[in-house]
């Protein structure tokens, strides 16, 4: 069933695309898809948006008239291109459109009853969990919605079953790697971030901070408020950092990582075919060549040939990250952040200050790989440690 | 006629030495009935009307666990007609789909776990959303990431199972990583700072955390049997140990979480 509708799609697309006025639509969309124009001009104003304008966009005929918008160009873009259409349905891709639809369905749900309550509280009026707050009987109250949901569950997972088969390809074949490799996708964004990081960082350091820092945070955070029920206003700063990471730097990173990283893992916008001959220049630099060679583009550098003693050479980078992990956290506790620092003891701070060091190296690395074509701040093949 | 056999069945002692209460219908017998039933008695026999409601909740957490089980049984299934061997594994899974009634299993186990993935990345979210992880419920919330490590393994150690080019190939990648854990990976930084007495490298290939996972330098043989065994034995045991903890604990702070 699912194939017949997407079939039918792509048929009626195919009679569009071939008007110049598509193809030109669709050497824009390739275009501004890329991650350097998409991530802060797309994802990155919409996520502010979010947050900004969640009284608005959170009402029913609001909201209900951006998630039309959202289906049309989420399946409309596959319509006119059956190879991104491919990729989007293949089997073990198609968790990821769930996975979207159910997220927007969730964070509008937890967003509109922010905005609902904010407003209460604002005007004085009893949260929305306070104003049904008696006791009921589990029997049969819980038990039967946890009935009713089995069922749900059951079947949908049952048909989900009979409409998609479990992906098989051929036999395991250990001299011949597909390209792209890909690992499942629920840690592509980790593998999104091999782009900018080698793989220590990408793939044992950064996840084992996630970690770490998923398990600290309710000690981190000791703002009282907002427990028990949802709210914005109560809570900007640790909602708006926590849906940072996971929505842009987990779920947007594991879309691209997903849809747009074809062969060699090169960027191809939704448009392009995946040519697994095209060569992307590799113009990237490191920190240590930009101080030394005077290569960089506000001018300054030493003009001096690279220093042969390891340490020397990568010296800007050193100091770079020691002031980045180690200096920043004391600077801001003592300058912008000092009142937090003292709310809430040196402990808290610094655990939060490093998490939060680590997290931001991401986005800074973006930024100076996008504007600087920087590769890597400290670059010491002879310890294997590139950062 | 129907409700006189009910009656009859309903006063049996077969039935009595079953359920101890009469019909769920007063108050009385509807507590009976949460108390007196092991699984039920995972509830309180009250809850706040506010926390059950599915636009709080989103039902999120009982679907992972709902998931969980319904992997667990579906997975018992398919290890009925699976061998953990390059030799066999991947014919195994072509026989289930040609030759198994029903031939569904295979289907239910591999949406079912990606489904799990993303109820639980859901429940997560609310969780956060609604404040949850705030006193009293700091140390749920930690067993719930412990959960959450649990579960992306659970899934990871299946995707090699089937024994094909997707599987074989997405856990190289994954397992790449293990070679470069600092000081304990080949590949990491500081692989040779670990020495035995006398200069010998602790760290090599045969030898760093990579090989450890995988039993071997590439996905092979060792690796499947090593990842068979994590799958369907070690992690979700540990699992389950983890979720009676978590479900213990949301009864012990408290409850669904609401305004204090
Ligand atoms: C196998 C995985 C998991 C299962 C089966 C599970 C199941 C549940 C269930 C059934 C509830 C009751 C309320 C609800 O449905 O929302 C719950 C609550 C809770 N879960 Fe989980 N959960 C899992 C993973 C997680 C994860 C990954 C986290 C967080 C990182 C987490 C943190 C919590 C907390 C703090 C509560 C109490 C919330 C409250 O009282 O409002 N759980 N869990």
């Amino acid at each position: 069933m699912p194939t017949s509708i997407t079939t039918l799609a792509s048929e009626a697309g195919h009679a569009l695309v071939s008007s110049p006025a598509i193809d030109k639509f669709m050497h824009v969309v390739n275009y501004v898809s890329q991650p350097q124009i998409s991530l802060p001009f797309f994802f990155l104003p919409l996520f502010i948006l979010m947050l900004v304008l969640y009284k608005q966009w959170t009402r029913p005929a609001v909201s209900t008239l951006l998630f039309v918008l959202f289906c049309l160009g989420y399946f409309g873009s596959m319509a006119i291109s059956t190879d991104y259409l491919s990729i989007i349905q293949k089997p073990d891709n198609v968790p990821i459109t769930i996975m979207l639809i159910g997220l927007l369905v969730c964070l509008w749900m937890a967003f509109r009853q922010a905005a609902v309550n904010d407003e209460r509280i604002a005007q004085g009026k009893p949260l929305i969990e306070e104003t049904r707050d008696d006791k009921v009987l589990c029997w049969p109250d819980l038990v039967y919605t946890e009935l009713i949901c089995l069922l749900l569950a059951t079947s949908i997972l049952i048909l989900w079953s009979y409409g998609l088969r479990a992906p098989l390809e051929s036999p395991a074949n250990p001299a011949g790697p597909p390209n792209p490799s890909k690992a499942p996708w629920y840690f592509l964004g980790l593998q999104e971030m091999l782009v900018y990081f080698d793989p220590w960082m990408a793939g044992v350091l950064l996840p084992g901070l996630i970690v770490v820092g998923l398990i600290a945070m309710p000690f981190i955070d000791t703002n009282p408020k907002g427990n028990g029920y949802y709210t914005l206003k109560q809570r900007p700063f640790a909602i708006a950092v926590w849906l940072f990471g996971f929505l842009i730097l987990w779920v947007v990173l594991i879309v691209f990582g997903t849809f747009l990283r074809g062969p060699n893992w090169n960027f191809f916008g939704p448009y392009e075919y995946w040519d697994s001959h095209r060569q992307v220049p590799l113009t990237n630099v490191n920190l240590s060549d930009f101080f030394w060679n005077g290569k960089n583009l506000l001018g300054f550098g030493l003009n001096k040939p690279l220093p042969t003693n390891p340490f020397l050479r990568e010296i800007a980078g050193i100091v770079f990250t020691i002031f980045w992990v180690f200096i920043l956290p004391v600077l801001l506790a003592r300058t912008v952040l000092r009142k937090l620092f003292i709310e809430m003891g040196s402990a808290r701070f610094y655990t939060m200050a490093v998490l939060f060091v680590f997290m931001g190296m991401l986005p800074l690395k973006m930024v100076l790989r996008w504007v600087f074509t920087l590769k890597y701040f400290v670059y010491l093949p002879e310890f294997n440690l590139n950062l | 006629m129907i409700g006189k056999a009910l009656n009859y069945v309903r006063s049996s002692q077969v039935w009595n030495s079953i359920f101890r209460h009469g019909i769920p219908r007063d108050r009385r017998t509807r507590v009976m009935a949460i108390m007196s039933n092991v699984f039920l008695h995972l509830h309180p026999v009250a809850v706040r009307k506010s926390g059950i409601r599915l636009s709080f909740t989103w039902c999120m957490g009982g679907l992972t666990f709902f998931l969980f089980l319904a992997e667990t049984i579906s997975g018992v299934l398919l290890m009925f007609y699976y061998r953990p061997v390059p030799e066999y594994a991947f014919s195994d899974i072509i026989a289930l789909r040609a030759h198994v009634t029903l031939g569904l299993l295979r289907e239910i186990h591999r949406w079912g776990a990606h489904a799990m993935i993303i109820a639980i990345w859901l429940h997560m979210m609310r969780v956060f959303l609604t404040g949850s992880y705030k006193p009293p419920r700091e140390f749920n919330w930690g067993v719930g990431v412990i959960l959450l490590v649990v579960t992306m393994l659970l899934s990871f150690t299946g995707y090699l199972l089937p024994w094909d080019q997707l599987a074989i190939w997405a856990i190289t990648v994954g397992s790449n990583m293990g070679k470069a854990t600092p000081i304990l990976g080949m590949g990491g930084p500081f692989s040779d700072v670990l020495k035995f007495p006398g200069g010998v490298p602790m760290v090599t290939t045969k030898s760093d955390a990579a090989f450890l996972l995988l039993a071997g330098t590439s996905v092979g043989e060792n690796a499947l049997m090593r990842f068979y065994v994590l799958h369907c034995i070690a992690l979700p045991l540990a699992a389950a140990v983890l979720i009676a903890i978590h479900f213990w604990r949301i009864r012990k702070d408290g409850g669904i979480s609401g305004p204090m």
